[in-house]
Formats: C-alpha cells, structure tokens, sequence
C-alpha cells in the first residue's frame, strides 16, 4: 500500500538535515549539499505525489489511512503514538509542503552560493521540512505541536540566519526573536486548547475526539473556550491580529525562507490547524465568528499597509499577512474548503513572488528598497515576467489562480450573510491588486533608479527554472477548482468535502443568491482588481507626481500606514515597556538586588561580623591558648570532681 | 620500709604545677621546652608510683612509650627552635605571634 510509504517521506529530510547538519562543514561541495537537501524532500513529493495517484483512484471511503508507527508517551489514561493520518486533507499540504519545498531548496542552490553557512541553511530546510511534514500528517494533537513547534525553532533559526546582519534598528537575531516570541504566545494558547480537549475528550487522537465532539451540543462553553485558545495559537503562527506583526520583521532572513517559511507553509499552519479542527470549531459558532472578523480585519489592514511600504519584501510580507487573512475569513464563514483551496494557489504565488523579489536583490546586491530599483524588465526578462504572472494572480484577474480562490471566499461570506465581511474583502482585493502592480512597477518599469556602481544580471538556471515551474503552477492551480457557476467542478473542494463532512452538518449554513448574484459578485471583484491595477499602473510605471501629492494631501493618514498603524509602537507601550520596566524596577531592582542578593550578601556580612568580634580571641601567641587550655581543663576536672 | 604512695604523688603533683606556670609563663622557648619535659615526666612518676603500688607493670610499659615519644618530640622540638632562631634571630615566643588573621 502506498500510503505506508509516507513515513519515508517524513523521514528523508531528517536524514538530509542530520547528514548536512553534521557533515556539512566537511562536505566540500556546494552542489553535493544542495543536492542532498534538495533530494530528500524531492523524494518525498514523489512519495506524496504517488499516494496521491493511488488516493484518485481509490473509493472516497476507502482514502483514509493511518500509519502507526510507534508509540510514544503514555502516562496514566494519555496515550500518543507517533502516528500519522494520510487523508485527503494532509495529502494536499504534504504534497504543497513538499512540491514548493523542493522548488526552493533547488532554487536556494543558485541564491545561496558561496555563503559560508551554505551547509546550516541547507540543513535548517531540511529540518524544517521535517517538522512541517509531521504538523501537516500528524494524527493527534501532540505530534502536531511538535511540528508547531519544530517550524517555530526553524523559523526562528532561518530568520537570524545571518545573525551578525543589521536589520532596521537592531540586528536580524532581534527579527528571530522577535518571531519567536510571538510564535510563544501563541503557542501557549494552543497549549490551552489541548488541554482542554484532552480533558474534554480524554485523548488527543484525532480519530477519537472529533467523532466524540460531534455528539455534542453546538455552544458548548468548553468547546468555544477550547476553540478560541487553539485559534489564539493560529493567530501567532499564521500571523493574523493581534499577533502579526513578527511576520514583516521576519524578513529579515534570507528570501528563500520568507518563500517557503513566511509565505507557502508554516504561516499557513494555522489555516490547516483550523480546518483539521473544523469540527470542532463548528461548534463553536462565536468562535467561528470571531475567526472571520478576525480573517477579514487582518486582510484589510494589512492591504492598508502594504500599499505605502518601499521595502520590496516588506510588501510581500504584508501582503501574505492579508491572503492568510482571507484565508481565515473562508474558513470562518465555514468555507474551509475554500480556505485551502486560497491557501494552494497562495503558497505558489507568494513562494513565487518571493522567490522573484530574491533575484531581484540578488541582482542589486542586496538592495532593498523599491525607490532604488526600476526598469529591471529589460535586465531580467525572466524574473520579470514571471513576477508579473505572480501579481496578477494574486491581485485576481481571471483566469489566473487567484482569482478563483480569492471569489470563492468573497463568495461564500456574501452568500452566508456575512456581508459586512465581504465588503472588507473586497476593499482587500482592491488595495492587493494596487500594491501589488505598484511593488511591479516600482521594481520592473520606468526609470532605472539603482547606481552607477551594479550591473544586473539574470540569475542563474537554478533560479529561474523554479520561477518558471511556480509562474506555470500560479497561471493553471486556479483550475483545480473552478466554481460551478463558472462551469467547472470545484474539483478540490469535493476532494476536501469529506474532510468536512461533518463540520458542514453542524453548521448548516445556507447561501443565498443565486448564480447571477454569483457572477455580479464576480464583476465587481474583478472590476476593482483592474481599478486598483490601473491607477497603480498609471501612477508607478511613469513619472507621476500623484503618489507624491497624494502622500502630501493626507500626509497624516501617509504616515499611519507608513508606520504600519503603529501597531510595534502600541505594542511596546502597553506591554514590551511596562513588563522591561516592571522587570527592571521591581523584580531586578526591587526582588533580585534587594531581596535575593540581600539575603546571600546579608548572611555574608553576618558571618564576617560575629567573626570579627571572634578573631581578637586569636592573637597568635601559643600561651594564650596554652592558658585557655588549662583553665579548660581546670574548669572540667573540676566539674566532674565536683559532680 | 617503703615511701607512701601520696609522697609520690605530691612530688608529681608539684612538678606538674611548675612545669605548667613555666610553660605558661616563661618567654624563652627552650625554657618553655624544657617545662613542657617537665610536665612530662611528672606524669611519668605518677605512672611508676600508681604501677608500683598496685603491682602491675602496665604503668611502667606505658612509661617507656611515654619517653620514647618524649624523645622524638623532643628532637622534633629543638629543630623547630633552631629554625626559628635561624628566621628571627630570637627564640622569644611573644614575638611569634604570626599566626593570627
């Protein structure tokens, strides 16, 4: 059976971090590392791609599977095996995890080379292939937290991968704990929620608590409780508000990562987790709530951003913190098919668009700023054109894939009533399309704004080709799920329905409107995709003093977003500051000088001054002691001849 | 016939004392040495007097070892004063008072 192959595939790339990992530094050769790292998680895409095969052709029934392996802690009445759960869901991220993995490992080959920690950076991928693939095939919640937390340690590691860098007012090992941080909080609330379910359900097993949670009533406090802490733990990994702002600040590491990391896969854990969870979270229906306020609010503010933003990978970053933002919106209207189907064509145009930006620094030598680029379209034909494949589809233009997964989500929150939500969304849509051929045009067209001193060139076929593979994938992945009203099959939705079978029968929602609400939704998305396209073409690709006077007219509002809603800023007054102040004063100050050391230096000084007052007893003279001594012995052999 | 036991011991017990007070009140090292030898063998007389009155020859074995160890401390003594007359020029023991804090 080829399921049980899967364990092979979660395996290679641990065998590839441990033999770069330790052998690296001795391994000569580049390409032999690459290689290594790169076949391990190729192999691995093989492996998912032909469980994939033998799952098409399989029964609808018969398309889950478990794969025990051994088990791992059991303590009282808690049982966890390492086992893992190969079902159409899983199925789908591991062959994303893999397949866009692959790309950029092959693609980190050309960008990495000649770094001295060339064999580290290969050997973190690899690790965190590992760690993504036992989140994504994990059967219960345990073994699932170790990949939340490997790729947190990953991420954190890959961010501050160049840990003696500057990066904005400290170093890049300030951006990785930044990252970190955060990631800790909300991994505490995914803590919470498993708590809570195993002391709800008394197993953490998939397979046994979402049937035992179906049993229960909808609105059960502990399982709105149990769902909000697990969504608090989505909110730090997928980086959605309040939690967000570690995902900008992450770039400070090498693009590869931001493509593969901070954009295809680990941000997108929280998104899985979720929909793994539907069942639960369907329950939960102020939960739920909450996770498409949440979804919406996060896309829209984050788009806001984006659009003033001059760092190229800045405005990605925001811009993976909107989609993911859609994301949950999706799956909070309880379209959690549709979530992942925006999560599939994310992961390849995002990685995509990452990957572009990266040789468009690679070419700059490390330059950043969109202002000091321009013109590079005629310098690197191939990153710019299929850069611009990237930013059509995700700012929705059809038949690209963005587009179908972006409506599908516009979609379904209209039609489930959610219409404040999809006004949000679809000002989203708007600002994405116009950032997004901004960020074009600033990099690709008009002038060429960057030094005398650069010479841009291509970068190399290792590069390019993984460009070309994601342009392809962002052009066609919007076909694997074209609505019905468009006559297509939404294909990948009924391969996830039965993931969501039940979810769906708790939730019962029903959409209204018809087809032709459908396609003026459509219209409409489309239109101000195009609007936001146009003034952004008009406005960035010449000389135009629109931006400038614009930025002039509302130079408050300017500012705000340029200052990312001072959100870093609010943060560092309500909490960072109070707790390093109240960590300086009170317990540093107050407890650890004053009452710790007061102790241990107050024990001192009382021994040194009873020994003072002792010492003058000690004059060094033999016949003092002599003296003492007899009269001791006096002293005694009087007592006893006395007693 | 013979001397009473307590003549002994009142002997013993009157050198014991003069050995003490020189021990502890003379400066001179060798002299404290020699008060310390004194004290000694006074404990020495004791053991031969109590050994024979009580006609056990334990007192007397012990006295012997007692001498024995009197002798070595003895050496070990005097080299001890000659080191420290060949340091400080005196054997005065006010003036050793070097090992205090």
């Amino acid at each position: 059976m080829a399921h049980e192959l899967i364990g092979l595939a979660i395996i290679l790339p641990l065998a590839g971090f441990v033999i770069n990992g330790l052998l690296g530094r001795k391994l000569k050769s580049e390409m032999l590392i690459g290689i290594i790292g790169s076949a391990t998680v190729g192999i691995g895409f093989l492996i998912a791609s032909y469980i994939f095969v033998e799952m098409l052709g399989s029964p609808v029934s018969e398309r889950v599977h478990i794969v025990q392996f051994f088990p791992w802690i059991t303590a009282g009445s808690l049982s966890v095996n390492v086992a893992y759960q190969v079902d159409q869901l899983s199925i789908l991220m591991t062959l994303i995890v893999t397949g866009v993995g692959f790309l950029i490992h092959v693609y980190s080959i050309g960008y990495m080379r000649g770094d001295p920690g060339f064999w580290r950076f290969f050997a973190y991928l690899n690790l965190f292939i590992f760690a993504m693939l036992n989140l994504v095939l994990a059967d219960n919640f345990l073994l699932l937290f170790l990949g939340w937390e490997g790729v947190g340690l990953c991420s954190y590691l890959l961010i501050g991968f160049w840990y003696d860098r500057k990066f904005e007012k400290g170093t890049t090992g300030d951006a990785a704990k930044k990252a970190f941080i955060f990631n800790r909080i909300g991994d505490f609330g995914f803590l919470i929620g498993m708590f809570l379910v195993f002391q709800t359900f008394g197993s953490l097993d998939f397979r046994s608590v979402f049937p035992e949670a179906a049993a229960f009533p909808v609105g059960v406090p502990v399982i709105t409780w149990m769902t909000l802490a697990l969504f608090l733990g989505a909110t730090g990994k997928s980086a959605q508000i309040p939690l967000f702002v570690w995902l900008p600040d992450a770039m400070a590491g090498p693009t590869p990562v931001s493509a593969l990391i901070h954009a295809a896969t680990m941000v997108t854990a929280g998104v899985y987790m979720v929909a793994r969870c539907s069942v639960l979270f369907a329950l939960a229906p102020v939960t739920l709530l909450i996770v498409a306020i949440v979804g919406a609010a996060t896309a829209l503010m984050a788009a806001t951003i984006g659009l003033v933003q001059n760092d190229i990978k800045k405005v990605l970053a925001y811009s993976t913190v909107s989609q993911l933002g859609y994301m949950f919106l999706g799956l909070g209207v309880g379209a959690f098919g549709a979530g992942l189907f925006h999560l599939l064509t994310h992961a390849f145009f995002k990685a995509l668009l990452f990957l572009g930006s990266g040789a468009v620094i690679h070419a700059l030598h490390e330059e950043q700023d969109i202002q000091k680029m321009g013109g590079l379209k005629s310098h690197l034909p191939v990153t710019a054109r299929t850069f611009l494949v990237g930013a059509i589809a995700i700012a929705g233009i059809p038949p690209l894939s963005g587009f179908f997964s972006k409506d599908e989500i516009l979609w379904k929150a209209f039609s489930a009533g959610y219409w404040p939500l999809w006004i949000a969304g679809f000002l989203g849509a708007g600002l994405t399309a116009f950032y997004m051929i901004r960020l074009y045009s600033l990099t690709f067209e008009g002038k060429e704004r960057w030094g005398q001193g650069s010479h841009p060139h291509e970068a190399p076929l290792t590069m390019t080709v993984p460009l070309l593979v994601l342009a392809f994938l962002s052009a066609i992945g919007g076909f694997m799920g074209i609505p019905e009203s468009l006559g297509g099959s939404n294909a990948l939705e009924h391969w996830l329905d039965p993931m969501f079978e039940r979810a769906n029968e708790i939730l019962s929602t029903t959409h209204t409107g018809g087809e032709s609400a459908e396609y003026v939704l459509m219209m409409l998305s489309v239109g101000v995709a195009l609007a936001g396209m146009f003034f952004a073409w008009r406005w960035y690709s010449k000389e135009s003093d629109v931006p400038q006077l614009l930025a002039t007219r509302f130079s408050g509002l300017y500012r705000w977003l340029l200052n990312k809603w001072h959100v870093d800023e609010l943060y560092d007054a309500t909490v960072v500051s109070p707790l390093s102040k109240g960590s300086e004063t009170l317990l540093w100050k107050g407890i650890d000088v004053g009452v710790i050391d007061g102790c241990v230096n107050g024990l001192a000084r009382l021994v040194a001054m009873v020994s003072r007052g002792l010492r003058v007893v000690q004059t060094g003279v033999v016949q003092n002691y002599a003296l003492l001594f007899v009269v001791g012995v006096v002293v005694i052999l009087a007592w006893i001849i006395g007693a | 016939m013979s001397v009473p036991l307590p003549y002994y011991l009142c002997l013993s017990a009157l050198l014991f004392t003069i050995g003490a007070v020189g021990v502890l009140t003379r400066r001179n090292a060798i002299v404290v040495f020699m008060c310390i030898e004194l004290m000694l063998n006074s404990v020495n007389l004791t053991l031969i007097a109590f050994s024979s009155f009580l006609q056990d020859m334990t007192g007397q074995v012990l006295v012997f070892f007692v001498m024995a160890v009197a002798a070595a401390e003895a050496a070990v003594g005097l080299a001890i004063v000659i080191a420290l007359f060949r340091n400080k020029q005196t054997v005065n023991i006010d003036e050793m008072n070097i090992l205090k804090w």
